[in-house]
């Protein structure tokens, strides 16, 4: 199935949206850490994981979920967050540790919840598996619509949590779907020294579900391949695994040197920059002409710049509200 | 009584799980074997029967998934009720207990629910060596974001298990595998009460005083509450009264109560079955020590299990767990010879 003009304008607007909000939180957060980086200063403290180059994955499977539709997504979750519809001025301001963050400031860029849009994060490898099958065991027992993805990286393939998270669902054929999104390093590790398969979505065969593989970070691919598995899910024919090929233009958190990277393969990779290849697809194929998606960009940088602006003016929290929202 | 209905924890488990099931459809059961086998404590038994494979789920012995997808239905709506068949397995899922279900509240500045029991068998005495015996009250209860409670007795049990599962919160129900009354665990006779059969709440974090007395107060939990009675019983003889505080809830921890009863008798002896550094002993006596270190005629002492792993044989495990002999000896050494009762 291909996506219709509306939502590739909506895929690439948000793709823009995306890329302009971490290029934005990547110039801020090096405010205060100049000329010595020092973590723990400027108005964004803590590690900072940018999401730069995996937006097609994001797009392409939340192009299908609706507001009901439950996300559980990693430390580097940012497009993820944006695809699904996060408030994006109360994200921001999260990130910022403001008193209107989406919690206030007790969560950060690590632990964003959203509970109108069911959207939640979490700072540790294959931790959301377990809660999106829960999520998807509630829509199933409940009656309910709604299907839950798993979004994790690839080394999150190699945790425990996934397997175990996996065969649950597939054993319950809940409506579950997990995404992998492949950058192929996990942190300074390479995915061929610390992954037995290469390609982790024939890893479904061991739970008896299907798998699937998406080259090319692409984001058309993605999203007919996610369409499959989504539609799947929400006709009660259990979970699905996809693995889907992805660039990580940046280093796995903010101050990482990259030295591990082989000599050339950050340029080839900018050189395959997701965003402006689509842009050029889309004007190619006669989609959308120079002016519209224009249009879309500034559109998306007009959200990014008045949530930093939110954030940016939000007051911080009383420091004593930390002890506050311990219990329900 | 004659006519009163006694229950073994067990017992008063299940029926407080299968009435709150019969009128919220929210809540299921999930854990190992806890489906045909009614659970290897005896805690779920009945309840596949009345409510189906649905709601009464056995699980793969996968507790990382089954818990962290406990986590996921909760913040979903529903009210999962869910087994960790020993408490000394958390070592394998404990990621999704501490930093998921205890912090998903915080985390989201309370837009998000987290209503779940994780119910899980604590204790030993029977042999089963350092794996199946420990009770690691104080690592739960030491970690933010879980209420934790620990029935002593059957009417306990059902009032917090029903408080529970009704509470927005997550819960660890600690329950005792000396107390459960299943024979083959051996039984403690004091355990089984009289519970009601209607539906009630005991309110998470209020302990309870079950014995009065003016020269010692004893603080324990779970099993120990009736080593400490025991204790008590024979202390009477020598002329010593003792106070007998059972806290029930770990979290919220009942500081008030023991505050008050320190203040009446001025003597403290806290009992815990758990390793005894870092733990609810040292917490208690801290606490006192805190509020007001005059209040105290006598140094305090507390009685745990020594900083060990558990051992097998019968007679080194016995040497390491608290008993009554232990608690009278405590007693002799910090009241006045022959003290008369209060």
């Amino acid at each position: 199935m291909a996506p219709s003009k509306e939502t590739l304008g909506w895929m690439y607007r948000t793709m823009v949206t995306s890329r302009r909000y971490e290029n934005a939180i990547e110039k801020i957060y090096l405010e205060g850490k100049t000329p010595v980086f020092n973590m723990a200063r400027g108005p964004i403290p803590g590690e900072m994981h940018l999401s730069n180059g995996q937006e097609p994955v994001a797009v392409g499977v939340c192009a299908h979920l609706k507001p009901e539709d439950i996300v559980t997504a990693t430390h580097r979750p940012h497009h993820q967050a944006i695809a699904k519809g996060v408030d994006l001025d109360r994200m921001t301001a999260e990130i910022f540790g403001k008193a209107t963050g989406l919690s206030g400031g007790r969560g950060g860029h690590m632990h964003l919840f959203d509970a109108d849009v069911n959207f939640a994060c979490s700072g540790i490898i294959a931790q959301g598996m377990g809660p999106a099958v829960g999520g998807a065991l509630s829509r199933k027992m409940q009656g309910k619509p709604g299907v839950a993805v798993a979004f994790i990286g690839e080394s999150a393939a190699n945790q425990g949590a996934f397997h175990e998270a996996m065969n649950l669902a597939a054993v319950w054929k809940l409506p579950m779907i997990c995404v992998i999104e492949d950058n192929a390093w996990g942190i300074s590790v390479a995915k061929r020294t610390s992954t037995s398969v290469e390609h982790n979505h024939v890893r479904a065969a061991s739970y008896g579900i299907p798998g699937h593989y998406v080259s090319g970070n692409d984001p058309w691919k993605i999203y007919e391949v996610a369409g499959e598995a989504i539609a799947r899910a929400r006709a009660g024919e259990g979970p699905t695994l996809i693995e889907a090929e992805t660039y990580r233009l940046a280093g796995h958190f903010m101050g990482d040197t990259e030295g591990y990277r082989p000599k050339g393969e950050k340029q080839a990779l900018f050189e395959r920059d997701p965003i402006p290849a689509m842009r050029k697809r889309l004007e190619a194929e006669g989609t959308f002409t120079a002016a519209e998606l224009d249009g879309l960009e500034a559109e998306a940088a007009a959200a990014v710049d008045a949530a930093i602006r939110f954030a940016r003016e939000s007051a911080d929290p009383k420091p004593e509200d930390a002890l506050t929202a311990v219990f329900a | 009584m004659e006519n009163e209905r006694k229950l073994t924890i067990a017992r008063a488990m299940a029926e407080a799980v299968a009435q709150e099931m019969r009128v919220d459809p929210s809540v299921f059961v999930m854990g190992e074997d806890i489906a045909e086998l009614g659970g290897v404590y005896g805690n779920t038994r009945g309840l596949l029967d009345e409510f189906g494979k649905d709601r009464i789920r056995d699980t793969p012995i996968s507790e990382t998934a089954f818990i962290g997808a406990a986590v996921g239905a909760a913040q979903d709506g529903m009210r999962p009720v869910v087994e960790l068949m020993f408490v000394d397995f958390f070592g394998v899922c404990f990621d999704a207990i501490y930093n998921l279900m205890a912090k998903n509240i915080y985390f989201s500045g309370g837009n998000f629910k987290v209503p779940m029991v994780l119910m899980t068998s604590t204790g030993g005495g029977y042999s089963d060596g350092g794996q199946h015996s420990q009770c690691v009250y104080g690592t739960f209860a030491h970690l933010p974001g879980m209420k934790v409670v620990c029935p002593s007795n059957a009417y306990d049990a059902k009032g917090l298990m029903t408080a529970a599962i009704r509470d927005d919160s997550p819960v660890i129900y600690m329950f005792h595998k000396g107390l459960q009354g299943m024979g083959w665990l051996g039984t403690e006779p004091g355990a089984n009460v009289h519970v009601p059969e209607e539906a009630y709440e005991v309110e998470i974090g209020k302990a309870a005083i079950v014995r009065e007395g003016g020269d010692v107060t004893i603080v324990s939990l779970a099993q120990g509450v009736h080593h400490a009675l025991k204790a008590a019983k024979t202390l009477e003889a020598d002329g010593i009264s003792a106070e007998v505080v059972d806290l029930r809830s770990l979290v919220p921890l009942d500081r008030e109560t023991v505050l008050k009863s320190v203040a009446k008798t001025g003597r403290l002896i806290v009992v815990d079955e758990d390793y005894h550094s870092y733990g609810v002993t040292g917490e208690i006596i801290a606490t006192v020590a805190e509020h007001d270190l005059a209040a105290l005629k006598a140094p305090p002492r507390r009685i745990a299990f020594p900083d060990v792993p558990i051992p097998f044989a019968r007679v080194m495990e016995q040497y390491c767990l608290p008993n009554p002999d232990k608690i009278v000896a405590a007693a002799r050494e910090i009241c006045p010879a022959g003290a008369p009762a209060a």
